[in-house]
């Protein structure tokens, strides 16, 4: 019999496992355009203070809080937390919804899970509100992104909910109708909150667009990894053989 | 002939199921507001830690500067 206790401790570790090698990749793929990034808003930096003329003063002659290599070091920190965070989440969500998912198989019920919530929580946040590498942003505005990014978390599951939703509805009209409901369900939701929510647009047109997406598919690739992991690791650990599943409670 | 009885691997819902799980998430959220916004008030280490983890802050794709 499967506890609750044994269900989330999956999570936790799989999280962990899964928010480290997402790490991994973040450091291989993103560190080197983040570093790019910091050198332009330093020259940029540097360049205005001259413009002002007067005393100097050089940003980056201030003794960081953290350094660069400890931030590198911390980027493993911090997929790693969050990995166990969204891990731990992922299994409650599991436990609470494995009824209302419609299959015999465990794993595939896990990656379905895993499916749905890279979709809302990664993907349509993603499109709406494509991340940005340091000294891109406006920090004037970081209070209405943080909660239009909040925001997008919330609506994008809400629309995978509306998907699944209305596709067993129209489930009764047949496979077509079953598929275009999913479909359905999910883009009109997806669509009117984009409508609604505010257009942001920070990005200053000397940044290059090229290390901009470079920066952005490296995102987009660490919390895939992250999810991918997670999602086949949960799967693995819950899997169970045909004939234990016929085994009664 | 009846379908057999299938064991779906889960605890039944339950109220104390759900205090459990409303626990553990709320417990998970302060986490993930720790790595992703929190700037000293929940960890108490001033912007140590906010600044240790702004490389994954950015590349999880969540806002910062
Ligand atoms: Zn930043």
């Amino acid at each position: 019999m499967r506890t609750f206790g044994s269900l989330l401790v999956r999570g936790l570790i799989v999280g962990l496992f899964a928010g480290l090698l997402a790490g991994t990749f973040a450091y291989v793929m993103g560190e080197s355009r983040i570093d790019a990034a910091i050198a332009i808003e330093e020259a940029n930096a540097g360049a205005h203070t001259h413009d002002q003329g007067g005393e100097h003063e050089h940003a980056a002659e201030e003794e960081p809080l953290v350094s660069r290599t400890g931030q590198k070091a911390g980027l493993f920190l911090a997929t790693g937390l969050s990995g166990v965070a969204l891990g731990g989440i992922f299994a409650v969500g599991y436990t609470l919804l494995r009824r209302k998912l419609r299959t015999g198989n465990d794993a595939y019920a896990a990656l379905g899970l895993a499916a749905a919530g890279f979709t809302g929580i990664i993907l349509v946040p993603f499109l709406k509100y494509p991340p940005n590498p340091p000294g891109v942003g406006d920090p004037e505005t970081v209070t209405l992104r943080t909660v239009t990014y909040l925001l997008t978390i919330v609506i994008g599951l809400l629309a995978v909910w509306a998907g699944v939703a209305l596709s067993r509805w129209a489930a009764r009209y047949g496979d077509v109708a079953r598929l275009a409901g999913g479909v359905a369900g999910f883009v009109v939701t997806v669509a009117a909150a984009y409508l609604i929510l505010p257009q942001i647009n920070e990005v200053p047109d000397t940044f290059p667009a090229t290390l901009l997406w470079q920066f952005r598919f490296a995102s987009l690739g660490t919390q895939a990894t992250l999810w991918l992991l997670l999602g086949f690791g949960y799967a693995a650990t819950v899997a169970r053989r045909p004939s234990e599943q016929k085994v009664s409670v | 002939m009846a379908a057999p009885a299938q064991s779906v691997g889960v605890p039944a819902i339950s109220s104390r199921l759900l205090v459990l799980s409303a626990l553990s998430v709320g417990l998970l959220l302060l986490l993930a507001y720790l790595v992703g916004f929190d700037q000293g008030a929940v960890s108490q280490s001033g912007m140590y830690l906010h600044e240790l983890m702004h490389d994954g802050r950015h590349l999880l794709g969540v806002p910062c500067h």
